[in-house]
């Protein structure tokens, strides 16, 4: 990654225009060609430096539940939890973290009602208490790293 | 408003990125049958109405270095959580704050906000950033680091 790069991350994290040639435009901010701009987050997209590029999309303004829940796992059991937990395919993001709570994830539904029947079916399958912590108001989201 | 069948078309379309292409919009509007005229507009109405929080570059923190990533959780008065999420959530380096339910007597946090940095020291610099900010309102808090990721999928937001 060179200056170049980190100026190009820099610059597309603050949004990217709606027009006919949008490359073209932020190219011209970073008086760089077009062509050049479109080669380099290719690559920084192969190199997996950016994860994607495109529209962030809202899950909740699409319709479909989101929720973020936590479990008190023995250590002993952790790996047969994980192997339960991550079995659902509504759980997207999974997080080992410290604290008594220890195992952290986020269920993503479709519908909003089923987040309570993943939830449900969690606690029987691993005979613990699923803690719910959905959001109950949002202040902020968005990153922007600077590099 | 709700979203119709060609919003959702073009979600589909393009949840996983955008086609790298000069005219992007365009390339999109041949794929859905419909002029870039019309793309352009869904995209601006989608972006004010929040169905979309952004257009851009979604970096990977991890390969940017910032590989120590705190969620912070802070027990802070009901009266004044509103008031204190707002300020801490303009602060640079916090992505996502929320307020989430208290679980007592195992969990008493109910302010979240994740602090990203390159070391566990530098989001600890950050932390207390926030813990100043909130003064006398920070009954207490806590970093929980993760120690291992379990489970990272992308959301598929519509099939």
């Amino acid at each position: 990654m060179d200056d170049l790069d980190r100026k190009i991350i820099n610059q597309l994290q603050g949004g990217f225009p709606i027009c006919d040639r949008p490359f073209k435009v932020v190219a011209t901010l970073l008086e760089i060609k077009e062509n050049e701009l479109l080669q380099r987050i290719e690559k920084l997209l192969e190199e997996g430096i950016l994860s994607r590029f495109g529209a962030l999309y809202h899950a909740e303004k699409l319709g479909g539940g989101l929720t973020l829940a936590a479990l008190s796992v023995p250590e002993q059991a952790f790996e047969n939890i994980t192997t339960i937990v991550n079995s659902f395919s509504e759980v997207a993001h999974n997080y080992k973290r410290e604290h008594e709570l220890n195992m952290w994830f986020v269920i993503a539904t479709e519908k909003p009602d089923r987040i309570q029947e993943v939830i449900s079916e969690i606690e029987t399958q691993t005979d613990l208490k699923v803690y719910n912590v959905p959001k109950e108001a949002e202040y902020y989201i968005g990153l922007y790293l600077e590099v | 408003m709700k979203l119709d069948n060609l919003d959702r078309q073009i979600i589909q379309a393009t949840q996983t990125g955008f086609p790298l292409n000069s005219k992007p919009y365009h390339v999109i509007a041949e794929q859905l049958n419909v002029t870039p005229q019309e793309i352009m507009l869904r995209f601006q109405r989608m972006l004010e109405m929040g169905i979309i929080r952004r257009i851009g570059a979604i970096p990977n923190h991890y390969k940017l270095g910032f590989t120590a990533n705190g969620m912070s959780v802070w027990n802070v008065p009901d009266e004044v959580v509103d008031e204190y999420g707002k300020k801490i959530g303009e602060l640079p380096f916090v992505s996502h704050c929320y307020r989430r339910p208290r679980h007592l007597p195992i969990w008493h946090f109910n302010l979240f906000a994740m602090v990203h940095g390159k070391t566990r020291k530098e989001v600890e610099e950050k932390i207390e950033q926030i813990a100043l900010l909130l003064g006398e309102n920070d009954l207490d808090h806590q970093i929980l680091y993760s120690t291992k990721i379990l489970k990272k999928t992308g959301l598929r937001l519509i099939d």
